[in-house]
């Protein structure tokens, strides 16, 4: 390296390429190392789902042991149930977060729903569903996938909540400003001018809830269970991928082990798929 | 600089005249106050939290005219017009005090209905804030809210707001188009036009033209000396050739306070206080 600046102090500038280079390799190797496992995990998981998903694991339900089946009971659960989880926590997370970005500036319990909110964003999922299994199954006195869908709900409604506050707080300020300078009230405001604004953002908030609740087990094993049938009551038990997976998994059965593959390749693909949504959908909002 | 004498009931414009001049304050008469006031501001204090932003500020705005502020930057300009549609009340700490009369009616009354007021009192801001929606339903929002119109009267009322603010030829064939997608100076004449379709009878400009190139300038210029047929319009400008191009009457802030108010020809050519003179010949400090 020669002199190239007059008042260049050539210690000084080796110094930092040698903090530059040494931090640049950890970062590469640290991404390395978290990659290494996550392409091992899902190359496991691609060799092994595939060999065994075919057709019938969208037509049959679910086998005793020994016999052929599918996971069509489990996969019309799952949806089922996720989905009246989010008809649930969506409008109840919306409207929160709408409270907390709109209408809570003046407010003094705002800061404690926001702090409560991030308690349960992290709370352990398994708790949650002790919580349902205490107020819903043990009073009604059987599992059900109401109760499934209303824990998958608690877990999805803490992201609702905070995605909906964050996107309407990107919203500027000035277009408040604006929509109320012309006379609008504030409620029309918000629904007119601010949620038009930020439904992209909202409704990428509400998406990701959806992959985080999909592949929830914990919760449903206290509430909704699994059923080794066809039942698309949600007032009784309901089969749906996660327990099927956490069930056949550990059982001695290589057919059902083999089905548990199957279930973990559909619930990844869809997750994954959902990602995507997502992803081009922000991009095409923006 | 002048002793602070909020108690005394002579405007800040008399102590200035009469201590400049020492002449009698009744010649002062032939100035502003001599056209009827729309707006009159009376010892208007206004905090953000604890800070004290405006100090005593005694203003008469004569209808159907331009009333331009002008000042340095932080001097209040835009605090003093967010006080006549009390925007500021979407913001938790900041509050005023004092009287500002609308044709006679004090608009800080808590009971004062904002959202009527705001329909009456029209603003555009200085950045431009198109919603994310048609330009079409851009104007239209505004006008919905208070009339109920045909789809034949509110397309013409689409098109005479257009047509004030100079935009209906660059845009007649998009109106179905997101307002978003306008240039920077179109998006601040649709705001502007918006603002003028639901026929207000004040509309204050902040720092209109501030985002804008000189021809949309020119463009808004032309059309603010349109609209004081039908409105009273308040606009703050740091541009000062803008000031005595378009308006009427002017006046100085420095500090929170006002400290001249005048014809527009009589500050721009004779002003009574050093300070605006130091400030209009670019000499301030």
């Amino acid at each position: 390296m020669s002199r190239l600046l007059k008042n260049m102090d050539a210690g000084l500038y080796r110094k930092r390429r040698i903090v530059n280079l040494t931090v640049l390799s950890a970062s590469i190797l640290t991404t390395l190392f978290g990659l290494f496992w996550l392409v091992w995990l899902l190359t496991t998981l691609f060799l092994h789902g595939f060999k065994y998903l075919d057709l019938s694991v969208f037509t049959q339900p679910t086998p005793p042991p020994g016999e052929t089946g599918g996971l069509a009971n489990a996969i019309v659960g799952s949806i089922l149930i996720t989905l009246m989880g989010v008809a649930v926590g969506a409008p109840v997370g919306v409207l929160a977060g709408t409270f907390l970005s709109e209408y809570a500036i003046r407010s003094r319990i705002a800061p404690v729903i926001r702090f409560v909110n991030d308690v349960l964003l992290s709370a352990p999922s398994i708790i949650l569903g002790v919580f349902i299994y205490e107020i819903v199954v043990v009073p009604t006195g059987h599992f059900s996938g109401w109760a499934g869908s209303l824990a998958l709900a608690l877990i999805a409604l803490p992201i609702i909540v905070r995605t909906t506050e964050d996107m309407l707080k990107l919203v500027p300020n000035t277009v408040r400003e604006a929509a109320c300078a012309l006379g609008a009230p504030r409620w029309k405001v918000t629904v007119a001018i601010v949620y038009r604004a930020a439904r992209a953002g909202i409704f990428t908030g509400i998406l990701l809830a959806v992959a985080r609740i999909s592949g929830e087990t914990a919760p449903l094993l206290f509430t909704a269970l699994n059923n080794q049938f066809w039942s698309t009551s949600l007032n009784e038990p309901v089969a749906n991928l996660p327990v099927v997976i956490f069930q056949f998994a550990m059982s001695p059965y290589e057919d059902w082990q083999n089905l548990a593959w199957a279930g973990a390749l559909l619930i990844t693909i869809s997750v994954l798929a959902l990602n995507i949504i997502v992803r081009t959908f922000l991009r095409s909002g923006k | 600089m002048e002793q602070k004498n909020s108690n005394n009931k002579k405007t800040l414009l008399e102590q200035g005249f009469a201590s400049i001049k020492g002449t009698d304050s009744k010649e002062k008469k032939k100035g502003p106050l001599s056209f009827p006031a729309k707006i009159q501001v009376k010892d208007l204090d206004f905090y953000y939290g604890k800070f004290h932003a405006l100090h005593s500020i005694n203003i008469d705005i004569p209808e159907k005219k331009v009333t331009a502020i002008i000042g340095p930057s932080g001097c209040g300009k835009s605090t003093l017009i967010r006080c006549f549609n009390r925007i500021y009340e979407l913001y938790p700490k900041q509050y005023a005090t004092g009287q500002i009369l609308l044709d006679g009616r004090n608009i800080l009354d808590p009971k004062e209905d904002l959202n009527l007021l705001r329909a009456q009192v029209g603003m555009v801001f200085q950045k431009p804030t198109p919603f994310p929606m048609s330009v079409y339903d851009n104007i239209a929002f505004g006008v919905r809210l208070y009339e109920r119109l045909s789809k034949e009267e509110m397309d013409e009322r689409v098109e005479w707001a257009l047509r004030k603010s100079a935009l209906w030829n660059e845009v007649k064939g998009k109106l179905k188009q997101i307002g978003t997608a306008l240039s920077g100076g179109q998006q601040q004449r649709l705001c502007i036009a918006r603002a003028i379709a639901v026929k207000p009878e004040v509309v204050l400009l902040d720092e209109p033209c501030s985002a804008l190139d000189p021809i949309s300038t020119a463009k808004v210029e032309e059309l603010i000396d349109e609209l004081t047929e039908d409105y009273t319009i308040i606009i703050v400008t740091h541009n000062m050739q803008q000031a005595a191009r378009v308006s009427d009457f002017t006046a100085f802030m420095y500090l929170g306070k006002l400290i001249e108010f005048d014809s527009t020809d009589k500050m721009f050519t004779n002003p009574r206080r050093k300070e605006t003179e130091d400030y209009i010949t670019g000499r301030f400090g």
